[in-house]
Order: structure tokens, then sequence, then C-alpha cells
């Protein structure tokens, strides 16, 4: 078996990412303490380049195709979600120039680590196999904990890496256990061919039953699903903001990419039997995650418990199980990556010098000086709560639809019902920045990322709440993958 | 038969360390079990007929991995960790979920519900060769990926520890 | 074909209860005699202050053990690999794959060269 220049070709966006992150490995020990900002352009062109050859790919006629011996495929459903991690990794870049230096953790391999992680997605969401998944999960996984980790200084961030990591090793301890007995049990890690050996009903013994129980726990441990959330919210308040942004931004979206690819495309003879088990993970993450988010102090730790609440809803839409499912998932997940981090931008924009902008109280009477400012954060904050008409609401719309024509219509109602209790958490912010008078002054990290970010952001939000269509289109072009 | 009574013979050793391992008080002593256990299974692995997991085995885990661990235990208060070995108070978690684990895994391996696909227990010995051969066609993408996941390592231990020692 | 393996495991009992043995034989005809001044830690004829288990040891040693585990693993891939160079039809094509796969590891040694990490003092 020779590899043909096809197969080459097929993962330039790859080749580029984890290229240009050797490349700025090097050229990091070059650089001056004082100009590490140039990493961060330098970074963000190889991911705008990277996301030029993917759009080029989709014109290519070996799109579609599967190279590498079937590790590899290069379709719609990865390109969409390659350009979601694309946009949520220059967003999290450019939300970090500025905090970096507030921190003093100005160092060209925080975007080095990013752009690995970063290429680690690209392989998972394109894994055909599910030895390619499991070492893309890896190369995805290992950055973000040492990202989580970045604030050596702080105790919070050293605490919350440390649980990252040690439930992440064990997730993916079970992950593995899991694949491995699909293996034992099919005689093939190739997702359709893992498909092709369990239509025939003999190979549905318990045994699988294990191994689809422990492929859903170390996925959900991924997406932060309840009950294996217990890192997400000392990981999301200890990590540096942006990259708490970027791990609720990019991470996810990976995971349910790969989960989605896994489930549909090679589980998907056994739907029976995980269906049931991811509806009982969303049920749990929608149900904890919103009521626990209520009574946080932190925002970064209320964003943490209200994205295990998000997983919640997207895992409905993985549960459906149909096309229409797959499509607002994959709907959810680029929404999801501009109201959330617009949000996280506006927490990095009030961290300045001792004001920490991390507790809700200090939001209090924001509108009164910084209008502009607290209506973006309104904005973000109802797209999050899923009040139309913002994107958010259109991702949770796209989802209850798919639940509905499903004939799940006591789930789909359930999950508005927790909608509206997230939306008192949201609101609550709101009703702070508004209704109250100020307590002090107000100070802003000024810097052209963030603004441009923000700019970003929140056209993102506003625009796909408005006109969906197109997004969604793509969306139910690309979710062909069973 | 010569080979059960090996297999027993490993098998029994490797148990009896590995329950070393968890009740031993030292974190040393449990770290030198582990050991023994880990070469255990090592001897396992050949007797199953996959040297190159044999190697792996004592490659990696007795070689390196093992190392990190004493480095854990060196950095680690040992006498404190003596005193704290596991909460007394939660140990009827342990006692009630190790039987019902146990029974479970015992339920599924003599329930036949692996024997569904009657695959066969491989005779012959499996080969460096076809590994390599396997590794450089077929699982080259992975392959490749690895060495990336390996530098993103690399980075991030130096990362963590560059400040420190600065 | 296992039997080949029966060496290995003898040399390794042989050892094992060579060492066994050797420490029993000398505990048996050794004088016991322990008393506090012998078992304290010698300390320049001073009192001994804190441990010395805690607390001394470099971080740097954790960066050294890291890069040997790193580099022990590639040594891992080298065995399949030059077992099949000598296959014609597939050597060229495993060559250059190894090489890619030293040489982006090769990237991250230069960067461990560069940042000091292999730097004792």
């Amino acid at each position: 078996m020779i590899f043909t220049i096809k197969d080459l070709l097929s993962i330039i966006p790859e080749l580029i990412i984890a290229g240009s992150a050797c490349v700025l490995l090097l050229v990091d020990l070059l650089i001056s303490k004082e100009r590490k900002a140039c990493m961060a352009v330098l970074s963000i062109l190889s991911v705008i380049a990277a996301g030029v050859a993917s759009y080029w790919l989709l014109g290519a006629d070996f799109m579609g195709a599967k190279s590498f011996a079937g590790m590899f495929e290069l379709d719609g459903f990865s390109t969409f979600f390659k350009f979601v991690f694309y946009t949520a990794t220059v967003l999290s870049i450019l939300l970090s120039f500025h905090y970096v230096k507030e921190e003093d953790i100005n160092l060209g391999e925080y975007y080095v680590l990013m752009l690995f992680s970063l290429s680690g997605m690209m392989v998972l969401a394109s894994g055909a196999d599910l030895l390619s998944i499991y070492v893309g999960l890896e190369l995805m996984s290992l950055p973000i904990y040492v990202l989580a980790g970045f604030l050596q200084n702080d105790v919070r961030s050293n605490e919350g890496a440390m649980k990252y990591v040690i439930l992440g090793a064990f997730s993916s301890g079970i992950l593995l256990y899991g694949i491995s007995m699909v293996y034992g049990l099919t005689g093939t890690t190739e997702l359709s061919g893992v498909a092709a050996a369990l239509s025939d009903s003999s190979v549905h013994v318990p045994a699988l039953s294990i191994a689809i129980v422990m492929m859903v726990a170390g996925f959900a441990f991924k997406v932060a699903g309840v009950p294996f959330h217990m890192w997400a919210p000392d990981a999301y308040e200890g990590a540096p903001t942006p990259i708490t942004g970027f791990m609720s931004a990019g991470p996810k979206a990976a995971a349910f990419a790969v989960m989605l690819r896994v489930f549909m495309e090679g589980l998907q003879p056994a739907y029976e039997q995980w269906m049931v088990m991811v509806g009982v993970v969303a049920v749990a993450s929608m149900a904890y995650g919103n009521f626990v988010a209520i009574s946080q102090k932190n925002i970064k730790r209320m964003l943490a418990y209200s994205s295990i609440g998000h997983a919640g809803y997207a895992l409905l839409g993985v549960m459906a199980g149909t096309e229409e499912g797959i499509a607002s998932v994959m709907f959810y997940m680029a929404v999801y990556v501009f109201m959330n981090l617009g949000a996280f931008g506006i927490i990095i924009m009030m961290r300045k010098g001792g004001q920490r902008g991390e507790l809700i109280e200090e939001y209090t009477g924001l509108a009164r000086s910084h209008r502009g400012v607290a209506l973006l954060m309104l904005i973000f904050l109802f797209s999050l709560a899923g009040i139309p008409p913002t994107a958010g609401f259109m991702g949770k719309f796209y989802i209850f639809m798919a639940l509905i024509h499903r004939g799940m219509v006591g789930l789909a109602i359930f999950a508005v019902l927790m909608s509206a209790v997230a939306a008192y958490f949201y609101i609550r912010i709101v009703m702070l920045m508004y209704m109250r008078e100020p307590a002090g002054e107000f100070e802003f990290a000024r810097s052209k990322g963030i603004y441009y970010a923000l700019f970003i952001t929140t056209v993102g939000t506003v625009l796909l709440g408005i006109c969906p269509g197109y997004l969604v289109k793509l969306a139910e072009m690309a979710s062909v993958i069973m | 038969m010569a080979e059960k009574f090996f297999f027993l013979m490993f098998a029994v050793v490797a148990v009896g360390s590995a329950l070393a391992v968890i009740s031993l008080k030292n974190p040393v002593h449990s770290a030198l079990s582990l050991i023994a256990c880990l070469l255990q299974v090592a001897a396992i692995f050949v007797l199953l007929r996959s040297p190159f997991l044999a190697v792996v085995q004592v490659f990696i885990y007795v070689g390196a991995v093992m190392v990190l661990f004493l480095f854990v235990v060196l950095v680690l208060n040992i006498k404190k960790a003596q005193l704290e070995t596991f909460p007394k108070g939660r140990r009827w978690f342990a006692y009630a979920i190790v039987p019902v684990v146990g029974i479970e895994f015992l339920a599924v391996i003599f329930g036949k519900s692996f024997t569904a696909t009657g695959y066969e227990a491989a005779v012959e010995e499996v080969k460096v060769a076809t590994l390599g051969r396997a590794l450089f066609t077929e699982y080259l993408f992975p392959f490749e990926v690895v060495s990336i996941l390996l530098l993103a390592a690399m980075v991030g231990a130096i990362i963590m520890a560059k400040k420190r020692w600065d | 074909m296992l039997l080949s393996y029966l060496p290995v495991l003898m040399m390794i009992g042989f050892v094992t209860f060579l060492g066994v043995a050797v420490l029993f034989v000398s505990s048996l005809l050794r004088p016991q005699n322990p008393y506090g001044s012998k078992l304290s830690p010698w300390e320049c004829g001073m009192e001994p202050v804190g441990d010395a288990d805690i607390g001394h040891f470099r971080v740097h040693f954790f960066i050294i053990a890291i890069l040997f585990i790193i580099f022990d693993v590639e040594t891992l891939f080298l065995f399949p690999w030059a077992v099949i160079l000598a296959d014609k039809s597939i050597s060229t094509l495993a060559f250059i794959e190894m090489f890619i796969f030293i040489g982006i590891l090769a990237v991250g040694l230069i960067y461990a060269w560069g940042k000091g990490a292999l730097d004792w003092l």
C-alpha cells in the first residue's frame, strides 16, 4: 500500500497548523519577551492559512473520500467543524493579546500550545478510525491541561489544571477500554467497519453494552456532561480567561464532532443502546448545570455550569439520532462559539489592574456608565439564555425541532423548562448591570484584539439569530455522515 | 499444561503484588511492588505471544513511568503520605463497589458474551515485522500524529516547570 | 517457541533467589547491636534539623525524567521500524516516515535546548 498525493493533500490544513506550531516553537526562542505579540499574529495567520486550505479542499475532487488507509476522512462534516475550531482559536488568540500581559504569562508557548490543541481537534473531527480519534483526542487535551494551569502563581489555576489532567487521563483510560472492547467484538477499529460488523445482531451481547457505557462516559467527560463534569467548574475558574473561553468553545465542539461521528457512523446499529445513556447524561446535565449555576458568585464558574447545561442541550441533538439532529448540534456549536467567547471577551475586558472582573457583583451598575459594554454583555447573555432574536435561541430551536420530529416531545418540554431556569441566572446579571447603581469606577482593558473579537462575536451572535438560514443549510448539507 | 502453570504463577504474583501496591503504607514500597506487578504482566504478554508488548511493558512502564512515580514519591512528603493512606470513613464505598464490579466482570467473562464473534486466540507469535508493517502503512497517520503529541507533551512539561527554576 | 524465553525466566528466578539468599544469610551471620547514636543521621556532630526527605528536590530532575520518557517512547517505535527496513517494498517509505517522526521530535529537542532545560546548573 503506497500513499498517493491525494492522501497528503487532504491533510493540508492539519499540516499547516502542526507545521506552523513546530516552526513557531523555534521562532519563539529568537523573539524577545516584549515582542511576543508577533507570535500571536503569526498564529492567527497560520490559522487563516489553514482556513483557506480547508476552503480550497471543499472544491477538490477527493472531497468525501477517506485517506491514509481509512484513518482520515475529509468531508463536509469535518470541514464545518474545522471552521468552528478556526473561529474559536482566532477569537481566543485575539482575546489573549492583552490578557497575557496583564497576568504576566506573555510566553510564546501559550500560542503554540493552542495551535497544537487545534491540530488535535482537527484530527478528531476528521478521524474515521477509533485509533486516529483517540490520538487526536489526546493531542487536543494535553495542551489544554497545560494551558489551564498556565497561571503558575495562582493556586486556583494549579488546582483546576490538576483536577483536569487527572480526570482527563482517567476518562481517556475509560474511553480506550471501551474502544478496545469494540475492537474485540467487531475485529476492526474503522468506524464503517464497526458499523458493518454491528449490523449483525449476534454481536449485540452484554459486552457491547459495557463498551458503549465506557465510550459514552469517556466522551461525556470531554463535553463535561453530568455526572462526568466534576473537573469543569474548577478548571474553568482557574484557567486564564481566554483559555476558559477556548476550552468551552473549541474542545467542546470537537468532542461533539467525534461523538456524532462515532455514535452516528460507527455505533448506529446499536442506537437503542447508546440513545438511552446519552439521554440520561443530557437530562442530568441540563438539570444539574442550570440549577447549580444559580448559586454561583464567580462569573467564570457560573459560565462553567452554564456550559454543562449547554452540553446537555447539545447532547439531546446527538440523542435524536437523525440527520436533522446532527445538523442542529453542528449549528449549536457554531453559535456557542460566538456567544460564549463574546461573554468571555467582556470578562477579559473587565480584567484590569486590581479589578478581576470575575465576581458577578463587579458588574453592578455597569450600564450606568458604560452603555456599550453593558449592551454587548446583554446580547451575549440573552443569547446564552436562548432569548429571541439572538443566535442562542435559534440554536436551541433547531435542537428542539429535531427532538419533536423524532417524537421525543417530553424531552423537548423538559429542555424548554430548563432554559427557563437558565434564563434566571443570565438575566440576574443583566438586572445587576441595568437596575443598580455602580459601587465604584470601572476600568477596562483596552486592546485592539479584544475589540476585533467582540466585533466578530457580536456580529455572529446577532446575525445568526436574525438570519440563520445560510449556516443551517450548510450544516444540513454537511450532516450526512451515516 | 506447562503454559497454564506459568500463567498461573505470573498471574498469582501479579495479583499479589498489585494488592501490595494498594495495601503497603510506604509509597516507595508500593512503587516497587508495582514494578514487580508490571514485570509479571510483561511475562504474561510473552505467554500470549506478543513479545513486542512485553518489551513495551518493560521499557515504558517499568523503565520510564516508574521513574516518574518514584520522582513523585520523592517530591511528596513521605511521612505525611504514610499517615494519610486512605481516608478511613470512605472505605465502605470501596468495599461496596469492588464486589459489584467483580461480579459484573465475572458475569461478562463467563457469560459467553466475549466469545460471540468466535475469535480464536492467536497461536502464532505476533512478529515485530508484522507490527512494523502495519504501523508504517495502515496506521501511518496516527503514528505521525503521535510524534506531534509527544512534542506537545514535551513543550507542556518544560513550560510547566520552566518558570519555577528561573 | 515459548521455550526460548525459559532461560530469561530462569535467570530472573536465579537472580531473585540469590539476592534474597545473600540478605538472609548475612542477617544470620552479622552481629546485631543497634543503639540510638548509631542510628541517628550524621550531621557534623550537630543535632539533625528537620527532615531530609522533603523540599530538597529540584524540579529540574522532573524535566529530565519527562524528556527521558518521551525519547524512550520514540526509541520504542524504532524497533518495528528497524525490523521492516529489510523489506524492499516499503523500506523507502518507512525510512522517510521515521525521519519525519524523528524530525518533529528533534524540534522538541532544539526547543528544550534553547530554553535551557538541558543545562545542569
